[in-house]
């Protein structure tokens, strides 16, 4: 062995004496590689386990919280929702279509693997700027790798958001949100229990690529990581769709007692986790696992992270059955183990002995850390942003500039790549504040989204991590649904620099007190660190993917105005908040200013009024202010039936706040004239601020007499930006 | 009225056809596996869309080799109906049940989004609830829809009256096809594949106020009861 052997698995020294110590002995080569992939940051969670513990993740819908591959919510009638978010980052920025699409199949894994049907996924993408040949790049790269992916394994992608800015520039964003449909009674667990019940890798053989990927997920990208490349993935969606098919058929027919994806970590990690979860152990003898490549060395086998493969251990006896199931999809399925009763997770390669472990210890005693937090420098050095601090008055031009910034701009080109109306459920598709997709055979409906502005976690991680609770739970809302609960992307720099744990930190107790306001819980979730490059961290940025329900599917309610002459209501308060915004990035290239104030009672109150209104069947468009402020929400609601406004609101703050200010806790909806009353009661009984700020017209945007548009060319600009700048 | 669609590996349409079929009209319906190797009784059979084979190495052109095609291609030469909606409509260019080839699209990119349709033939088992130029809209959702024939048999096409749907003009053709083509038929009228999806616009639900993919299931449901009245008679 090397001189320092610890390094090459990514492990540190004081590891390497901690490993030695609960061994008692040294590891072999074998040993240590297991225990540098399951110790990795990517499948420990050593560095954030702790902080994680905080999070709320009990609540009356949870039947399942995190630990098991995905986490399970009830939505009534016995029926369930399975659905978690997972990161694949690092893959995607040196190799964007094999990283994108091996992040969708490995995240829907996860979601059949507990029994439940996917129905649906959402992607919340970063980028940089994309007036960068290499943005431009990774954009196309990876919209064409989700489309490829999800389009062929026939599962619909329905939502999420993009959103551009240069701290994503050398590392970009892609986290894929899955959800899936199960009935109560088909809840499968990831368990090995039963000494000498088998074990089975079924699914697709074993070859060498993504080795290490998950080591490679828990460093820093440098300039060299284009040499990283094997370590990404490569997806067959084919492969995935029968896998799909195969093990749902599998759990219903009741022959198996645990199930598990392999996912980062491949064997290693399935196995180890499977055998503690049951206080039990596995032993395996790798020269019984399907390979499709000659000469494989024990470590690669037990590393590899091929793609759409599964641990299964099935009843005593049921052998055959698995086969013959897996057999009719043409996939493989063979007995390469099974479970004993020693703990230990021994791993054979036929007759000579290769490494014996601890499953206990590989999966659940990784070291947990503290790490140290500073309060970063450049927080001080936030100035508070006024009107005066951005320049002009052209109020058309700014309103036309803002429709065309890729982040707020419509994002047809990528939605159109993706199949978002196979398994004919999508009620509300791409492109509204949620997707609402129907429960076929019932009246009621899922409402889903996934939300975050990292320039607010960046400034002020607190506020920026309650306000993506807060705004996903207002695209449910403004959708007709009931938040339930929610799963976690931590995206974030290195954890061992005190300024990024600062972050992290800052931005879990942002979503810890949010989720608990708002009573939505943390069900599962996933945490990437190391999203640095040369230029730098990204913003701190934990996504939200939150799923709502609707009683009943009239109950929906989208974003667009439907008719000439309803009236216009805001509710919740402008202030004068121009920080942070998008304006003033678009205007004056800033990363600056106080983030808008939360207030989370209010915002529950708010959110509460319009829940209560959608009951009364009174609310014909809802649509929330988010980026780009008031005026962006209003031009958003006008162009699927290009009507045109006239709106009439005076406030005591400036004009540039309140047309562009991103205040939260703001609902833009449209009513009929006769319904006015009814509404008025509603917000005066939940005491909420509301004001009827003006009409739906024919044609034409006005607003006070600071904006006059035609609404056909704002649409235009709106539609066409992110073609232009590819 | 019975109603059986295949399911190859790849397919993922199946299901939703599957539905339209049993739940929205009364079709007795089954899934088919490929791997069966005979079709008894069925008055309708669908090839659905979704990714055969992966469609690896060109659409459909695996499929058209599994079991159950043998079966599929005596019962569409019987006279049978046989529809095939997107990677369907792929199978049946590529068993030569239907003439002509498909390419990737011009964008070179996978596109789903709405389209407008015009009803050029509505003298077939498949589009006699429509009229004659009628401008109707459906979901597309392919890679490879850009269908293709040549200058000969594209003749044949049109003198055959085959051609039955196109899109609406240029500006509505997703995909390059060659005279705006959407969908044809055989000479006999019982095969017709298209690209669009009728399945995914038959319920209000989920394509409120444009429901068009409806009719052409109650067209099918109406040729079925004239060819049993004829029989009876």
């Amino acid at each position: 062995m090397p001189d320092k052997p610890w390094e090459k698995e990514g492990l540190s020294e004081n590891e390497y004496n901690m490993i030695v110590d609960l061994l008692d002995r040294k590891p072999t080569e074998t040993e240590l590689g297991i225990f540098g992939v399951m110790w990795s940051e990517h499948c420990s969670y050593k560095n954030s386990k702790l902080i994680l513990k905080t999070l709320p993740t009990e609540g009356d819908c949870v039947l399942q919280g995190p630990g098991e591959n995905a986490g399970i919510i009830d939505i009534g009638d016995k029926q369930a929702i399975s659905f978690k978010i997972e990161s694949h980052n690092h893959p995607s920025a040196v190799e964007p279509f094999q990283g994108a699409a091996t992040g969708v199949g490995g995240i829907i894994r996860d979601i059949f693997t507990m029994g439940a049907r996917p129905i649906a996924t959402l992607n919340s993408l970063r980028f940089g700027d994309l007036d960068k040949d290499r943005v431009k790049f990774l954009f196309k790269g990876v919209v064409a790798g989700i489309s490829s992916y999800g389009n062929s394994i026939g599962i619909p992608t329905v939502g999420g958001e993009v959103f551009f800015s240069d701290a994503y520039e050398g590392n970009p964003l892609v986290n894929v949100m899955s959800v899936g449909l199960l009935d109560h009674k088909d809840i499968a667990t990831a368990t090995a229990r039963g000494i000498g019940n088998s074990v089975m890798v079924v699914g697709a053989a074993t070859g060498r690529d993504g080795i290490q990927g998950a080591s490679f997920a828990s460093d820093e990208l440098t300039e060299d990581s284009d040499e990283d490349r094997p370590a990404v993935q490569v997806g067959d969606p084919f492969m995935e769709k029968l896998l799909l098919e195969a093990s749902l058929e599998l759990i219903k027919s009741d022959s198996i007692i645990g199930i598990q994806d392999m996912g980062a970590a491949g064997l290693t990690s399935s196995s180890a986790e499977m055998a503690s979860r049951g206080n039990s152990g596995i032993e395996i003898d790798i020269a019984e696992v399907p390979t499709r490549e000659k000469n494989m060395t024990p470590y690669e086998i037990m590393l590899s992270e091929s793609q759409e493969r599964m641990l299964v251990v099935p009843k005593k006896g049921q052998e055959e059955q698995v086969k013959e199931i897996f057999d009719k999809w043409g996939l493989h399925a063979e007995v390469v183990g099974e479970v004993t009763g020693d703990g230990m997770l021994r791993i054979l390669n036929g007759e000579e002995k290769v490494a014996e472990i601890s499953a206990r210890i590989l999966a659940d005693e990784a070291p947990e850390y503290f790490r140290k937090a500073v309060r970063p420098k450049y927080i001080d050095d936030i100035n508070k942003i006024t009107a005066n601090d951005i320049a002009g008055d052209d109020y058309n031009q700014d309103l036309l500039a803002l429709l065309s910034s890729p982040t707020i701009a419509n994002k047809n080109w990528v939605y159109k790549q993706y199949d978002h109306m196979v398994m004919t459920n999508t009620v509300v598709g791409p492109g509204s504040d949620a997707a609402v997709i129907r429960i076929k055979g019932k009246d009621k409906a899922v409402a889903l989204t996934t939300d975050n502005n990292g320039r607010y976690c960046y400034l002020d991680p607190l506020k920026g991590g309650k306000i993506a609770v807060a705004e996903a739970a207002r695209n449910i809302v403004c959708s007709g649904g009931r938040p339930l609960a929610i799963t976690d992307g931590l995206n974030f720099g290195n954890p061992m620099d005190p300024e990024i744990y600062w972050q992290f930190k800052n931005s879990v107790e942002g979503l810890t007190k949010a989720c608990k306001e708002l009573e939505t819980p943390v069900i599962g979730g996933n945490v990437s660190f190391y999203n640095e490059s040369p230029k730098g961290a990204i913003y701190p940025t934990p996504i939200v993917g939150m799923v709502g329900l609707l009683d009943s599917i009239e109950e929906r309610v989208t974003m667009h105005f439907k008719d000439e002459g309803d009236l216009i209501y805001l509710l919740g308060r402008n202030k004068e908040e121009l920080g942070a915004s998008e304006y003033l990035a678009l205007k004056e290239d800033k990363i600056d200013g106080y983030v808008p104030e939360i207030d989370l009672k209010l915002e529950k109150r708010v959110q509460r009024l319009v829940r209560e209104a959608v009951k009364e069947g009174i609310i014909k468009s809802a649509h929330d202010c988010s980026e780009g402020g008031l005026a962006v929400a209003l031009a958003e609601s006008c162009f699927e039936n290009e009507l045109g406004i006239d709106v009439d609101l005076k406030d005591n703050i400036s004009d540039k706040a309140l047309l562009f200010g991103e205040s939260q806790s703001r609902i833009v909806v449209s009513i009929d004239p006769a319904d006015s009353e009814l509404l008025n009661e509603i917000a005066d009984n939940n005491s909420i601020p509301l004001k009827q700020i003006g009409q739906t017209k024919r044609s034409i945007f006005k607003f006070n007499d600071l904006i006059q548009l035609n609404v056909k060319e704002m649409k235009k600009n709106w539609e066409t930006a992110i073609e232009k700048k590819l | 009225m019975k109603a059986g669609v295949v399911t190859f590996p790849g397919s993922n349409c199946d299901q939703d056809v599957f539905n339209v079929l049993d739940n929205i009209f009364d079709f007795e319906s089954d899934m088919i596996w490929h791997k069966e190797k005979s079709l008894n009784g069925y008055d309708l059979i669908v090839l659905p869309g979704g990714f055969s084979y992966g469609d690896y190495l060109r659409s459909g052109a695996i499929a058209r080799f599994a079991n159950i095609m043998d079966s599929v291609i005596d019962y569409a030469n019987q006279g049978g109906l046989v529809l095939g909606i997107c990677n369907g409509f792929q199978i049946l260019l590529e068993s030569d049940l239907l003439p002509g080839a498909m390419k990737i699209n011009d964008s070179l990119k996978f596109v789903c989004k709405n389209v407008q349709l015009q009803v050029v033939n509505n003298e077939t088992p498949f589009t006699n609830q429509y009229e004659n130029s009628e401008i109707i809209e459906m979901p597309v959702a392919h890679g490879e829809g850009n269908y293709y024939i040549d200058d000969k048999r594209l003749k044949n096409l049109e003198s055959n009256n085959q051609i039955v749907l196109k899109y609406k003009d240029k500006s509505e053709n997703p995909n390059g096809s060659i005279e705006n083509i959407a969908g044809i038929c055989n000479k006999e009228r019982n095969i017709f594949g298209l690209m669009p999806h009728p399945e995914r616009c038959a319920e209000d639900i989920i394509s409120p106020g444009r429901s068009d993919g409806y009719r052409m299931f109650s067209s099918i449901m109406e040729e079925i009861k004239v060819r049993g009245e004829k029989i009876a008679r």
